[in-house]
């Protein structure tokens, strides 16, 4: 019960914070959609880092440590700490320079102007709402098992169905209504005040933990010493995670550089140099949140009580070990503090994956086929919140249905997204790169995705592997190789696109760098 | 000092596969197995080399060039 307390004074305060930031609302679209462009690096570090950090980091990492060991924290942890910080470097503040220039909002925005192609937007629309929308559930999901396990035995009258623990439904209610009211208030801006706030919380819930953990675990090396003894696999890599698995996942990180919702948060840099703090601080953050989760994850395995009955029973509900660890081992008051953090990790992913779709479905979809001038500011802002509402509600309803492991499901969605890496890397990079290639890369990544996803028995197959090879492998390199081929046997752009983008100038040199030397002359 | 600090990301990205500590179950510190010890390093590692590729390698030209205009959007202005 006081736990609970805790969480719902956590939310109430979230809330404040979100509606503050309100009070700074300029009244335009462009203050709603990207903050006018006027976030500094603090925030861009900390709103970024809680967007791309969901339940995923938390209660999936922790979650996949139980059950495969140390290797988790390379296979997604270290990786991310390089590649992450690769795509904000070599992709992101390009993306950033190109849609200030242009006056981007939204990746479609983008990927329709550089292939001159109006049904490219249209397919893929469709594709990102899709895959966003898993990744979404995957944060309802995680809030859902959490407050369960945190909330056992409170109300055992009212709730006898769940053993007395709040019901996953109104669980998601109350997040979803939440995030809800302070990105509608809010707009992006609120979106990156919360987030702030809570990538405060969940990091330092998550060393507060990790400290009390081992503390009643009898000290780290106590903690570990248990599981040398009992599950010393998960000490290690060796057959848990194989060489070649290890390496593919090398490739997931590169979904970053495709998330609508990362993309959006670029583009309120105030600045290019905006980005510096986020690629230091990336990789540093990366270790703090990780670790420390990853190791509770490996404990779980061995921790018992003083009954010697295990605080984590084999057959326990995914997505509940960091949970059942924080409730058995911290006092209630703790408990709901980390509780909270857990939630905020996975709210401030939510808040602006809900916020970006209903950006996409008003610009990408409504501004753009009814006509820029039928909508001034205060009308985009309305039906912007008028999609948002929408897409919340429907994302509770889905969330509502039999959840799979977070992992997995992330996995998949990341598969997705790391599949259209080449399509976006090559539109910054590769000048011969055309509307028919990317056309044909989109289609060919859904169509593989798809058959593998079905072949993979829907999510239900945490192990499914094609070839021997993890599906983000096939889908990666399937998408890559069409995208140059069909380029390469299809007309280049025209000359008006390959001035907007690339501007002239020997097309050895970096793209940007000719467009600032052509505009150099010009001037 | 750019290629330099390209290749130490390249050497980087290698030296993630550390297929020797792949069935070492020691300990440091008494808690920490070696094989996460190794990519916990490796993360403050790549920290500096990032403030490495921030000193060295930054691309000087982005904030011109989003602030430029194209000479068909001075048009239409």
């Amino acid at each position: 019960m006081t736990s609970l307390v805790i969480m719902s004074a956590y939310l109430a305060l979230l809330l404040a914070v979100g509606l503050v930031s309100n009070r700074f609302f300029r009244g335009t679209a462009r203050d709603y959609f990207l903050a006018s462009q006027s976030i500094g690096p603090v925030l861009l570090v900390m709103s970024v880092f809680g967007t791309a950090m969901t339940s995923f980091a938390l209660v999936g990492s922790s979650g996949e440590a139980y059950r495969i060991g140390i290797g988790v924290f390379g296979t997604l942890a270290s990786w991310s700490a390089l590649v992450h910080v690769a795509v904000f470097f070599f992709v992101g503040m390009r993306l950033w320079a190109v849609g200030k220039r242009h006056g981007y909002v939204t990746q479609i925005q983008y990927f329709r102007d550089r292939y001159e192609s109006d049904f490219l937007g249209l397919l893929l629309f469709p594709i990102l709402v899709g895959l966003v929308i898993p990744y979404l559930l995957t944060g309802l999901l995680g809030a859902r098992g959490v407050v369960r396990s945190m909330t056992q035995g409170a109300f055992p009258e009212l709730f006898p169905a769940t053993q007395g623990a709040v019901p996953p439904w109104l669980t998601g209610l109350v997040i979803c209504g939440v995030v809800l009211v302070y990105i509608f208030h809010g707009g992006l801006r609120g979106a990156v005040w919360a987030n702030t706030f809570q990538t405060c919380v969940f990091m330092i819930s998550g060393v507060v933990a990790f400290s009390m953990i081992s503390s009643k675990l009898g000290g780290l090396e106590a903690a570990t010493r248990k599981v040398l003894e009992a599950h010393p696999e998960h000490l290690m890599r060796g057959s848990l995670i194989s060489q070649i698995d290890f390496l593919t996942y090398g490739l997931i990180p590169l979904s970053i550089g495709t998330f609508p919702h990362i993309f959006q948060h670029w583009l309120t840099a105030r600045s290019a140099s905006t980005f510096r703090l986020s690629i230091v601080a990336h990789p540093i953050f990366m270790m703090i949140l990780w670790a420390p989760c990853v190791l509770i994850g490996v404990w779980a395995t061995s921790a018992t009580l003083p009954d010697g009955s295990l605080i984590v029973p084999p057959g326990s509900p995914p997505n509940t070990e960091l949970a059942l660890m924080v409730d058995r081992l911290t006092t209630p008051i703790l408990g709901g503090l980390l509780g909270a953090g857990i939630l905020a990790a996975i709210m401030s992913s939510l808040d602006s994956q809900f916020f970006c779709l209903g950006t996409m479905f008003t610009t990408d979809i409504v501004v753009h086929y009814f006509g820029k001038e039928r909508f001034d500011d205060r009308r985009r802002v309305r039906l912007a919140r008028m999609f948002i509402v929408l897409i919340v509600g429907v994302s509770y309803l889905l969330s509502l249905a039999e959840p799979r492991g977070i992992f997995t499901l992330g996995v998949w969605c990341f598969t997705g997204f790391t599949s259209l890496f080449p399509l976006v890397f090559l539109s910054i990079y590769w000048r011969r790169s055309t509307k028919a290639g990317a056309i044909a890369s989109v289609a060919v990544t859904a169509a593989v995705w798809v058959l593998l996803f079905r072949d993979g028995g829907y999510g239900s197959n945490a192990d499914y592997k094609f070839w021997g090879l993890m599906p983000v492998a096939i889908n990666f390199f399937a998408s890559l190789f069409t995208m140059i081929v069909v380029s390469l046997l299809t007309r280049a752009p025209s000359e008006e696109t390959l001035r907007k983008f690339f501007l002239a100038g020997p097309a050895r040199r970096a793209p940007l760098r000719e467009g600032l030397a052509a505009d150099q002359v010009r001037g | 000092m750019k290629q330099a600090v390209y290749l130490a990301l390249v050497l980087l990205a290698l030296l993630h596969q550390d297929f020797w500590f792949w069935d070492d179950p020691s300990l440091v510190l008494g808690f920490l197995p070696i094989g996460l010890a190794y990519h916990l390093v490796y993360c403050v590692v790549t920290a500096l080399v990032w403030y490495l590729a921030l000193k060295y390698a930054w691309p000087e030209d982005l904030e011109s060039f989003a602030a430029a205009k194209d000479s068909d959007e001075v048009n239409r202005q």
